[in-house]
C-alpha cells in the first residue's frame, strides 16, 4: 500500500547495527547548565508520554530550516501523521532550545526521540529511513502500522 | 565563490584532523544556503553550515550516532564560537572500500 516508504528501503543495505542507542554517555555539556530541574522534569514528562517527538525548527507544516523539513517529510512518508505528530518548535522557547543541546547531548537541531529515547538529527534520520530502520523502529513501538505483506491473495 | 577557506572551516578542519586522524576530510560551507532562515536573523557570520565528509579509522565498530558525538564533541568551542549546524558522513576506509565494490558490482 505505502509504495514510497518500501520503496526508500535500499535494497542490500545492512542493518546490523540496529538501534545502537546511546551508550553511557560522556559528561560533555555543549553549554554550561541551561538546564533546570523543571524543565528537564517536563522534557521527561512529555517524552514518556509521547512515542514520538521532535524538536524542530518551526512546525510540522511549517518547517523553518531544511534539516527539520527533510526530517519532517520522512515522517510523513513514514505514514506518521503531522497533524497528531508531537513536535516543539525551540525557535519559539530559548530554555528549550538550550534545555534539550543538553538534555540531548546534541548541539543542533531537529531532534528526534522515539520511545522516549534520542534518535539522532536529520543525517540519522536520513541513513535510517534509507536502511528501513527507522520504519523497523515506528513499528516496533506501534507508531505506524506494519506493512501488509506482499501479495497476500493468490487470487481475486 | 572563492576558494579561501574561512577560519571557522579552518578550525574545524585541523580540529578533526587532530582528534579523528582521517584518511580523508572534506570541510564544506553550506552557510549562504541558510543565511534566509529565521534563526539566522541578524547573524552576520559567513560560517554557520558545513557539510564535512569523514574517513577515518576512529569510527571503527561505533555507531553513527557515537561517530557524531565524538565530533560534535571536538568541534565544542566552535558551536560555542556561532558555528550552528553540520551535516556529517562519516565512514570508516573499510565502509567505503565495500561501497565502492557494491557500486561496481551494480556497474558491471
Amino acid at each position: 500500500m505505502n509504495f514510497l516508504r518500501a520503496t526508500t528501503r535500499l535494497a542490500a543495505s545492512p542493518s546490523n547495527f540496529l538501534l545502537t542507542r546511546r551508550t553511557a554517555l560522556p559528561a560533555t555539556s555543549f553549554a554550561v547548565r541551561h538546564l533546570s530541574d523543571s524543565t528537564r522534569k517536563s522534557i521527561e514528562d512529555v517524552l514518556s508520554k509521547n512515542k514520538l517527538v521532535v524538536f524542530m525548527k518551526g512546525y510540522p507544516r511549517q518547517p523553518m530550516c531544511g534539516f527539520s523539513r527533510a526530517v519532517m517529510q520522512i515522517m510523513e512518508v513514514q505514514g506518521v501523521d503531522l497533524d497528531t505528530l508531537k513536535t516543539f518548535n525551540i525557535l519559539e522557547d530559548e530554555e528549550l532550545r538550550s534545555g534539550m543541546k543538553e538534555f540531548s547531548s546534541w548541539p543542533t537541531f531537529p531532534q528526534v526521540y522515539i520511545g522516549g529515547e534520542f534518535v539522532g538529527g536529520c543525517d540519522i534520520m536520513v541513513n535510517m529511513h534509507q536502511s528501513g530502520e527507522l520504519e523497523d523502529l515506528l513499528v516496533k513501538e506501534g507508531i505506524v502500522e506494519p506493512e501488509p505483506q506482499e501479495n497476500p491473495r493468490a487470487s481475486s | 565563490m572563492s576558494s579561501e577557506e574561512g577560519p571557522v572551516a579552518t578550525s574545524i578542519r585541523s580540529t578533526l584532523t587532530e582528534v579523528l586522524k582521517p584518511e580523508a576530510i572534506e570541510v564544506i560551507n553550506d552557510s549562504a544556503k541558510h543565511a534566509h532562515h529565521s534563526a539566522m536573523r541578524g547573524v552576520t557570520s559567513k560560517e554557520t553550515h558545513f557539510r564535512v565528509n569523514v574517513i577515518s579509522d576512529a569510527f571503527q565498530g561505533k555507531s553513527t550516532m557515537q561517530r557524531h558525538r565524538m565530533i560534535y564533541a571536538a568541534l565544542k568551542k566552535e558551536f560555542d564560537d556561532g558555528l550552528h549546524a553540520l551535516s556529517l558522513n562519516t565512514k570508516t576506509p573499510e565502509e567505503i572500500g565495500k561501497l565502492k565494490a557494491a557500486a561496481a558490482a551494480e556497474d558491471a
